[in-house]
């Protein structure tokens, strides 16, 4: 469609696999081709490659091995932290506690939680669009057997004070565990785990250039967890059916590449935030949502009556990339947005950018560039 | 000579007079076409009757009964067991092939026919012999001639006895390409492709028009209504499409005209390029899929307006029908559930607040004459992107 080279500026949505990931996928694939759980030497062979990942990711998150258990995605992650929690402890109480912010794959899985008699209670964010500790501690009573909070929000980049919750909440009630979505932040904020107050977290692979289809969930030892599927046994029982061997081998060669550079990709993330502001800021049909507590690499603002999804279209045409901050149907409108305080003129008309490791300034004045064209040539809502 | 062949019921072809022949060969052709991947068949007529024989051994027949539901002309067939014109083969053939219909019902009854009439029994005798021949292999059974709830037919014919299996009901109408060609009109919407459907059902071989507007629309609009295609393509055979480049001209009308009739001069400019390109496909009529009253622009002022630039006849089949009837044919053809899919609306930038409900046609005339599209029109026409659609199956 276009002559130009492909602007890729929607990296929170997935990431191009890294050279490194593909080479230990394709290695993985036609190598070490064998099943983990099988005796003979293929199998080994392809045990290692699991043994290998966990220890690369154990030793970045800094905690054991064997609390790391392989899925298909996040999404799986949070399923069965929520299922495996709610029903592993449903003797001890019935409350949930959210931030009304999580991604669907938390909002909906409370919401069957809540068909089924759990207590779901949600957080929302106060007037100045931010979290406040006091108000996860504040909904916790001795009913409450999980509290569950994103590292950082997918369509804001709006980071939240999970450490700092799961401790205030676990001085309130010692026994009550805390889950955090962190596959927005995985890598790219530092995060130790031992003696953090987490006990549950979720990753995955895609939006750190490793492949799509595997995910990672940490469970901290001593905390009990049903699982979702019954089988042969693997990964402790927690996580059965055949190891993903392929994809587990990039992931984990994804995590080392990225993590290798994620001081240098953060301070880069900095100067491109940085960068894209100093552009926007002269024009005024643009609003910018993030701030300081945002990480850098996610940038969402509003046009000026232009609908997100027309723009989107239009700057495609440029093969530039990016996000609608919602789907243009009626009355699909982001519940993120709408919680965080926007109004819906700006829901509408809002969009997310998200850096890669890989964009550059020259990108930006491009995408800049042609949201300035968008803005004078596109037709505008009454 | 044991086989199974399926006998077809011609709608209202058989009641054409001297043209029967040549509808008769159109739904042989569309018969043909719609079977061929499935295997060998060969399609014979007699005795106004149209017989599908399988030519080879590993045929789908299921699939092939699937398919023949959906090809219009058809109004029943049969699925006809042939064998020896020998009663006592046919009582046993007759048991045998009533397996899995007989056992679970109740009630039935023996009706026969007798074409050939070197047959030594008569109709009632064979009637008679079979109706006992059945009733001794499943003595549960009732006899019921008023409303019995199996009727086992056997026919006499020239080239053998033929056991009947229940009667399929067709999809009616006519074979597609014996009324002509036409061009429908497709937005993505629930309405256009169940009035492409109607027409197809009338006979018509079907072309289709669609308009796009990127950035405003976006790619997977036009998957969309490709898939609409696709699905109505199973009852009407492969479809050419049209696919017109349109945001230029609503650039334009929005610069150029009064906001209250941007969506009456759009439909007059999108009418007027669909009849530019059924002129040169030489295609008789253009299909939409409007109904009286639904939206400002399907008034009767809006329709003077869009008839007023259209040389050609517009068929609406859908003019007389309530939302909710649509939506059941939506739902029997299969397009509904791709039809709310929300990919389309993006066009709502351009439509009015306050559109003209019933527009006076010169002061159309006059909004539209503010600007020369002529240019544009052209531009569109020669810019339309052509592919054929059919169905995966």
């Amino acid at each position: 469609m276009s002559d130009t080279a492909e602007i890729y500026l929607d990296n929170s949505a997935t990431t191009k696999v890294c050279p490194a990931a593909v080479k230990a996928v394709v290695e993985a694939m036609t190598q070490n081709y064998g099943n983990a759980a099988s005796l003979h030497r293929k199998g080994y062979e392809a045990e290692q490659i699991l043994i290998q990942a966990k220890k690369i990711i154990s030793s970045i998150l800094r905690c054991e091995q064997q609390e790391l258990y392989f899925t298909s995605g996040a999404t799986e992650s949070n399923n069965l932290s929520l299922f495996g929690i709610a029903q592993a402890y449903r003797k001890k109480g019935n409350r949930i506690v959210i931030s009304a912010i999580e991604h669907p794959s938390i909002m909906e899985a409370a919401k069957v939680l809540e068909q089924q008699g759990w207590e779901i209670v949600r957080v929302f964010p106060r007037q100045d669009r931010n979290f406040y500790v006091e108000d996860f501690v504040d909904v916790v009573n001795e009913k409450t057997i999980l509290v569950s909070a994103m590292m950082v929000n997918n369509e804001t980049g709006l980071i939240l004070p999970i450490l700092e919750i799961a401790k205030a909440v676990k001085q309130k009630y010692p026994t009550v565990l805390f889950h955090t979505d962190a596959v927005q932040g995985f890598l790219k904020l530092p995060i130790k785990l031992k003696n953090s107050g987490i006990d549950l977290l979720s990753a995955s692979a895609h939006k750190i250039y490793g492949p799509k289809g595997i995910g990672l969930l940490y469970l901290k030892k001593g905390v009990r967890l049903t699982p979702l599927f019954y089988g042969g046994g693997q990964q402790n029982h927690l996580r059965v059916g055949t190891d993903s061997t392929a994809l587990i081998a990039g992931f984990a060669a994804a995590v080392k590449e990225y993590h290798d550079k994620a001081q240098m990709y953060i301070k880069h993330y900095q100067q491109l935030n940085e960068y894209l502001n100093g552009l926007i800021e002269p024009i005024s049909e643009i609003t910018v949502h993030t701030s300081k507590q945002h990480v850098p690499y996610i940038v969402n603002l509003s046009i000026d009556r232009i609908r997100s999804e027309i723009m989107l279209h239009y700057l495609e045409q440029f093969g530039i990339f990016v996000s609608s901050g919602s789907a243009c149907s009626k009355g699909a409108h982001s519940y993120v947005l709408g919680a965080l305080g926007l109004s819906d003129a700006q829901i509408d008309t809002a969009l997310r950018i998200s850096f890669g490791t890989q964009t550059t300034c020259q990108d930006l004045e491009q995408l800049v560039k042609h949201l300035k064209g968008g803005i004078s040539s596109l037709a505008k809502m009454k | 000579m044991k086989k199974e062949v399926i006998m077809i019921k011609n709608g209202e072809i058989a009641l054409k007079g001297l043209n029967r022949k040549s509808f008769e060969d159109v739904l042989a052709k569309n018969i043909k076409w719609r079977l061929k991947d499935l295997g060998k068949f060969q399609i014979t007529r007699a005795q106004s009757t149209m017989y599908i024989e399988p030519m080879e051994d590993e045929i789908d027949f299921e699939e092939a009964i699937e398919r023949l539901k959906k090809i219009f002309g058809i109004a029943a067939f049969t699925c006809a067991l042939v064998v020896e014109k020998e009663m006592s083969i046919i009582g046993q053939e007759a048991i045998a092939y009533m397996k899995d219909i007989l056992p679970n019902a109740r009630t039935f009854k023996v009706a026969a026919k007798r074409s050939d009439k070197k047959f030594p029994l008569t109709s009632p005798q064979l009637q008679q012999e079979l109706g006992a021949a059945l009733f001794q292999a499943y003595p549960h059974l009732k006899v019921d001639v008023h409303h019995p709830e199996v009727t086992v037919t056997v026919e006499i014919r020239d080239f053998g006895a033929y056991i009947h299996a229940e009667q399929i009901l067709g999809a009616g109408g006519m074979p597609v390409g014996s009324s002509g060609k036409a061009l429908v009109m497709i937005s993505g919407g629930i309405d256009s492709p169940v009035a492409a459907y109607m027409m197809a059902k009338r006979g018509l071989q079907l072309h289709a028009i669609h308009f796009v507007s990127p950035p405003y629309t976006s790619d997977r609009a036009l998957q969309k209504v490709e898939t609409l295609c696709e699905k109505v393509s199973e009852y009407t055979g492969r479809i050419q499409f049209y696919c017109v480049p349109f945001t230029d001209i609503q650039v334009a009308i929005r610069d150029h005209c009064p906001e209250e009739f941007f969506t009456i001069i759009m439909r007059r400019l999108m009418i007027e390029i669909a009849v530019r390109i059924a002129q040169k496909q030489e295609l008789g009529a253009l299909i939409t899929g409007e109904s009286l009253g639904q939206v400002a622009s399907q008034t009767i002022g809006a329709i003077v307006a869009t008839d007023d630039v259209c040389s050609i006849p517009i068929f609406r089949p859908l003019i007389g029908m309530d939302k909710n009837e649509i939506v059941e044919i939506a739902r029997k053809i299969d397009t509904f559930e791709t039809s709310i899919l929300p990919y389309e609306d993006c066009c709502t930038v351009f439509t009015p607040k306050h559109p003209k409900t019933k527009p006076i046609l010169q002061q159309v005339r006059d909004a539209q004459a503010a600007f020369d599209f002529e240019p544009l029109i052209q531009q569109a026409v020669e810019h339309t992107i052509q592919k054929t659609i059919r169905s995966i199956s």
